[in-house]
């Protein structure tokens, strides 16, 4: 125990550096699947054909490809087109990209499942479908949406460690580094899982105070 | 104010408006009744584009209505809809029911849009439940807050889909005394309704529909009193009369 705790105050410093990356992919990537999410979802239900059908294609390409391909594509790929991007910010668009396809379908499902009674009374009050969606849908369509929301967060936290692939610092990299230099494999991974496990906390605990705070009547 | 003539509406093989004409002036109280399918809330629903029709033509004060024209915006503000099922929005207090249209639609100054919006709940006797959710509310103290809603947009006419189709029957009066009182102050109302009462003491004219055509219509007392028409007979017997 004692010789865990030495290893473990010395490799934190490392791993740190690890957290700091894990949470900056994270925080990157869930803000751009929210934002493209959002609008392949409100693409799917604009009631515009050609919008809706390339909404379609989109979540499903998306979603037919494993994720650590779309990071290579993006980070290996790309350079070939003359976009240079840093680890860091593939990993961001990367995955960012990748699960905009999951909350694109949550968004939906949440739109969708607003009574038609309430668009209808919007538009008879004269409201289009920006003030509707606005004003009526989506407000009350939050509430259906968050509890998946809050899963899609954490996978998200935990598949943060797929930018590891393409030389992101990240928790798991900096964990595999120290390991296999050190071979203090339990030590590592054991903090590691550890520090996972604190970041994903903070989440849960977010989740539930959006639940109240959008559950309230 | 509102005139339809020729209209057809079919929703796949079922032809549910065949032909449908007539001519709601201003300040008219029309009710229109008739057995279940026979289109009567399509047409109420044709008449503010929440549903588009196949044929004929269907004018609000001169305009058009299209469902599919930016025009259709401005009808829907001057002839207001109230649901059978109120169709109130959950996530907003009665008051902010009321104003959201004022407000976010109309654009009117929000101290004005609250202050009429309190006088508007007033008016319906609903001065104390302001800040009511929706499911904190009886049946007819909603339909009550959507009938306020529907004024504050301060339509032309108010169309009304079976306003009291959905309330214990405790609760009916409530809401038709809201509407006698609308009437009376010179509302045009084109009412959905099964309260042959209703009808008879307040509408000027009813119409009695029938497989999607007019069978017979007339003044109120005069039709509901001594129908001519087979069909409006045999419905009369049957709503009033149901055992």
């Amino acid at each position: 125990m004692h010789r865990f705790l030495t290893d473990a105050i010395e490799f934190m410093p490392i791993l740190l550096l690890g957290v700091k990356n894990t949470i900056l992919v994270t925080l990157g990537s869930l803000v751009l699947s929210t934002v493209l999410g959002m609008l392949w979802a409100l693409m799917r239900v604009s009631g515009i054909r050609a919008l809706a059908a390339l909404a379609v294609v989109l979540v499903n390409v998306i979603r037919g490809i494993p994720i650590i391909v779309q990071l290579f594509y993006i980070y290996f790929v790309l350079p070939d087109f003359g976009i240079t991007l840093s680890a860091l910010q593939a990993a961001i668009i990367g995955l960012g990209i990748a699960y905009s396809a999951y909350q694109s379908e949550n968004f939906r499902a949440g739109i969708e499942a607003i009574e038609r009674g309430q668009i209808e009374a919007a538009h008879s009050i004269g409201m289009g479908w920006t003030l509707t969606m606005r004003r009526v849908v989506l407000p009350q369509a939050i509430r259906i949406m968050l509890p998946p929301y809050g899963n899609i967060m954490i996978m998200m936290l935990k598949d943060s460690s797929q930018a590891s692939t393409i030389t992101v610092g990240e928790l798991a990299l900096q964990g595999k580094l120290i390991a296999s230099s050190t071979f203090k494999n339990t030590t590592v991974f054991t903090l590691v899982a550890a520090l996972y496990l604190v970041m994903s906390v903070p989440l849960m605990v977010l989740v539930s105070w959006l639940e109240r705070r959008f559950g309230r009547k | 104010m509102i005139e339809l003539s020729g209209v057809h509406k079919s929703f796949g093989a079922h032809h549910v408006i065949r032909g449908f004409a007539a001519t709601i002036a201003k300040g008219e109280v029309v009710c229109v009744i008739g057995p279940s399918g026979s289109g009567k809330s399509t047409i109420l629903r044709c008449i503010n584009g929440l549903e588009g029709y196949d044929r004929g033509d269907i004018r609000v004060d001169g305009t058009r209505v299209d469902r599919d024209h930016r025009s259709i915006r401005t009808v829907r503000m001057q002839v207001a809809m109230v649901f059978q099922r109120f169709n109130l929005f959950p996530h907003r207090t009665a008051l902010e029911n009321v104003v959201e249209g004022p407000i976010f639609v109309k654009k009117e100054p929000r101290a004005d849009a609250i202050r009429r919006g309190r006088a508007l709940l007033a008016r319906v006797g609903l001065a104390d439940k302001e800040r009511a959710y929706p499911g904190a509310l009886s049946g007819g103290q909603q339909q009550r807050v959507a009938i306020a809603r529907a004024l504050a947009m301060q339509p032309k006419a108010i169309l009304f889909d079976e306003p009291t189709s959905s309330l214990d029957p405790e609760l009916v009066g409530e809401v038709l005394a809201v509407m006698r009182s609308l009437a009376e102050e010179g509302m045009t109302m084109l009412v959905v309704t099964h309260e042959m009462g209703f009808a008879k003491e307040v509408a000027d004219r009813v119409l009695f529909l029938d497989d999607g055509v007019i069978a017979e219509e007339g003044r109120a007392r005069d039709l509901l009193t001594n129908p001519r028409n087979p069909r409006t007979q045999d419905f009369l017997r049957r709503v009033l009369h149901p055992m």
